[in-house]
């Protein structure tokens, strides 16, 4: 492997890496803001205790999320420093945005929320709360509209003189559909991770009877939260769909492993083999004009074939290949695609029960939400070998392939040898994260101090030891 | 063309903001083995700086978005030269950040004290390794026409670099322990004071060489002149008031001063290059060849003329909130949980 692969593969495992965190940090911030603004409503004290007790789980996943961050952040110029000065006038900006509207806003407050409990007056506290998960979610904005910007680009020029990309219009960056639709279908992977996390947690405990009221609640929260984002993410995924005919048809092809142009286009369920030109699939399951409606939003729409898409872009960008893998493209589509059905027939199957007053009695059922959330880390990683892989061999779209963008020094060895490192450093704090969470959701709700003392008296409190 | 002095200045003020708020988080994270022996009296240490560090942290990751979008050359060019001591730092960060969350969620002695020394290590390297990087944007690295960096691991650790690196690893120790004597009671409280009078002879010592050694590398005129002189006189006043017991606040501020001006300086006297080249000097970074477009540097500063008063409104009030003194608990916590109320 040369210096090239070895940089794509660390770029790669990074990202999905650090998008495990993400998505569990915006959705439990969310979740445990509602469970915090409950509490404030109630005063309930069982409800505070449930409140710190996901704001835990919430806390290991962010420390492990804003460190490894911090490598994405680092990474575009250590290992892509031709791309970084081609493309830094445009994606710096939104970049820099990130950090002086999100991180600051995220991580300022999420200090003030831990430590605040008995310092900050209620009200005040609830809003530190909140703040958590506007960070957050204005982070992903702006990484989004970054990325975006790599898969349709806009609002740029080249400049002549040094052949580099140039912001010509910051309001084109922020209202790239591609970017509009895809931040869209990050919130709600987001929730799709959070609802998840709290029902699969809150069904371990419900099974065994643990503070089974408190439980079920959080338990009900989060399958509708689960299934509701997990039904919206169809609609969502369509839009993409037709994103990607218009600016990506290459991505769609490969997705769909349809090499010759069709109209109209079955959508194929499942096949075996066609994951090369000179290959006949064996098509176990087609179902007719799917394809036309999924990516062009019409009936009887043609979507361009690999075949006929890798001639005229041979004619337009020069010659070479300008396929990406289409094994990868087809198999992470559809395990993103089949997974959301399962939250969603979670969704239907918890309501039935719950309907027939069964919610609690159904062992089988809560088991099987308890193992749910291995899916949403599936759905994340196929989500993300299918937009970025599917981008290949381009680094941004029609301008700059991912080859000419690799740094312009450093060597294979040096890429192995922080590879090594990352794959060291990052199964260790993962395995250690994944071990004290769930040591910490199975011994459940944990015995408030005998005095509570909820004054809100003025003047400042003792800061109690926290870490 | 002004835009682009801008940005330098707003650049160089992030940089030095990190170390003036960063840079006392490193050195309690480094100091808080010496500071307690027990775990109760760690975790006192650790808890004086745990609302604010990891905003504090932002700063770092703010200082170098602003070099991709106001310099991308640089940003592009000085990251990708440093590749392997940017990656001993970002394993440094990452064992530091994960230890503060890590450290307090499980109740055994080997447990408690990997996670003590996971945090020593990484706030001792991570500022060593920034201050390299530092030293290294001035004194000049092997930069060739294309912006590309030709040398070798050996290239990156210039002697200047070094002795920026070291320099600053002082400072933060030092102001770290004037934090802990404004922040902290008791026995951490006294160890701390003793720790900040010796430390000052060092670190004195190394900032007084720093502004002799960077005097000699960049030539400066009076403006460079006068950087160079705060943060040595910063060290001066600091040295004194870190010996009289009331002036424990002023201590404090006047270690922010050597740390922050330190860093500053570094700045001052890099203007108007950015990155020096030490193959051609036709090839060294400067402000006006590596600046980004006029437009994207308007729509950055309206961005930043909103937010960055925003950031330090809100940063500034934590810092207010959390102004008591961090005492221990009468009994043990058992601590199984971050939260404890």
């Amino acid at each position: 492997m040369d210096q090239l692969d070895l940089a794509r593969i660390q770029f790669a495992s990074t990202s999905i890496y650090h998008f495990f965190f993400v998505p569990v940090t915006i959705g439990l911030a969310i979740l445990v803001a509602i469970l915090h603004t409950r509490w404030h409503r109630s005063g309930d004290p069982e409800l505070r205790r449930l409140t710190r007790f996901f704001g835990t789980l919430m806390l290991i996943s962010i420390s492990v999320g804003a460190v490894t961050g911090l490598v994405q952040e680092f990474q575009f110029g250590m290992d892509w420093s031709a791309y970084s000065r081609f493309v830094g006038d445009v994606f710096g900006a939104p970049l820099a945005m990130e950090g002086l509207a999100a991180f600051f806003l995220e991580s300022t407050f999420l200090g003030l929320w831990l430590f605040g409990w008995n310092v900050l007056p209620r009200g005040v506290h609830l809003f530190t709360a909140w703040m958590i998960p506007l960070g957050a979610c204005l982070s992903a904005l702006f990484i989004i509209a970054a990325n975006s910007w790599m898969q349709n680009p806009r609002g740029y020029t080249i400049n002549p003189d040094n052949g580099r990309a140039q912001l010509t219009d910051i309001g084109q960056v922020f209202s790239n559909p591609v970017f509009l639709w895809g931040y869209t279908h990050v919130l709600l992977v987001a929730l799709i991770f959070g609802g998840a996390v709290l029902l699969s947690v809150s069904a371990w405990h419900v099974r065994r009877g643990n503070h089974a009221p408190l439980f079920r609640g959080t338990a009900k929260l989060g399958l509708f939260v689960l299934a509701v984002a997990s039904v919206l993410q169809f609609p969502v995924g369509g839009r993409l769909g037709i994103n990607e005919t218009n600016y990506q048809p290459m991505k769609i092809a490969a997705a769909e492993a349809n090499w010759t142009t069709c109209q109209p286009c079955s959508f194929s369920v499942i096949q075996i083999g066609g994951y090369n030109q000179d290959e006949t699939p064996t098509k176990i399951i087609e179902i007719p004009h799917l394809l036309s409606i999924l990516a062009t939003g019409t009936w009887d729409g043609q979507v361009q074939g690999l075949s006929e898409l890798n001639t005229q872009y041979n004619q337009q960008y020069g010659p070479g290949y300008y396929v990406p893998n289409v094994f990868v493209q087809y198999w992470s589509m559809r395990a993103m695609a089949y997974l959301a059905v399962l939250g969603f027939v979670m969704g239907i199957w918890g309501a039935i029960l719950l309907w027939r007053r069964k919610f609690e009695k159904s062992r089988f059922f809560l088991w099987a939400c308890t193992w749910l959330i291995l899916t949403p880390f599936v759905m994340a990683t196929a989500g993300w070998l299918l937009t970025e892989s599917g981008r290949q061999p381009w680094i941004v779209q029609g301008l700059m392939l991912t080859s000419t963008g690799l740094s312009g020094s450093g060597s294979a060895a040096e890429v192995a040898i922080s590879l090594g490192l990352v794959v060291v450093l990052y199964s260790t704090i993962g395995v250690i994260a994944a071990i004290l969470m769930v040591r910490h959701a199975r011994r459940g709700l944990l015995d408030e101090p005998a005095s509570s003392p909820e004054s809100t008296t003025t003047g400042p409190s003792v800061p109690s030891l926290t870490y | 063309m002004t835009l682009s002095i801008v940005w330098f200045v707003i650049v160089a003020f992030f940089w030095t903001g990190f170390f003036v708020l960063e840079g006392f988080d490193f050195g309690v994270g480094a100091l808080h083995k010496l500071v307690g022996r027990t775990d109760v009296e760690r975790r006192v240490a650790i808890n004086t700086i745990g609302p604010v560090w990891d905003g504090n942290e932002v700063w770092l990751i703010v200082a170098g978005a602003a070099m991709f979008a106001a310099f991308p050359p640089w940003y592009a060019t000085w990251f990708s030269a440093l590749y392997l001591a940017l990656w001993a730092l970002l394993a440094a960060l990452i064992i530091r950040g994960v230890s503060f969350e890590f450290r307090g969620k499980f109740d055994g002695t080997a447990w408690r004290s990997t996670w003590s020394w996971t945090l020593t290590i990484g706030s001792v390297l991570a500022p060593l390794l920034i201050g390299v990087g530092l030293g290294d944007l001035l004194v000049g690295l092997p930069i060739d026409a294309d912006g590309n960096f030709t040398g070798t691991l050996l290239d990156i650790l210039t002697p200047y670099g070094l002795w920026v690196g070291i320099t600053v690893l002082a400072l933060c120790l030092w102001h770290g322990a004037t934090f802990l004597s404004i922040r902290s009671t008791g026995i951490v409280l006294k160890r701390s004071v003793s720790l900040k009078r010796s430390l000052s002879i060092p670190a004195s010592l190394l900032v007084i060489g720093f502004g002799v050694w960077t005097y000699l590398v960049a030539r400066p005129g009076v403006g460079g002149t006068i950087a160079l002189a705060v943060p040595v006189l910063a060290t001066l006043v600091a040295f004194a008031l870190v010996r009289s017991e009331p002036g424990a606040g002023r201590a404090f501020a006047a270690t922010a001063v050597a740390i922050g001006g330190t860093v500053a300086a570094v700045f001052a006297n890099l203007y108007p290059a950015v990155l020096v080249s030490t193959t051609d000097d036709a090839y060294t970074l400067t402000v006006a060849n590596s600046t980004a477009s006029s437009y994207s540097l308007t729509v950055m500063t309206i961005v930043a003329a909103v937010l960055v008063p925003l950031v330090l409104a809100y940063q500034g009030w934590t810092y207010y909130v959390f102004r008591a003194r961090v005492k221990g608990p009468a009994t043990p916590p058992i601590a199984e949980q971050a939260p404890t109320g």
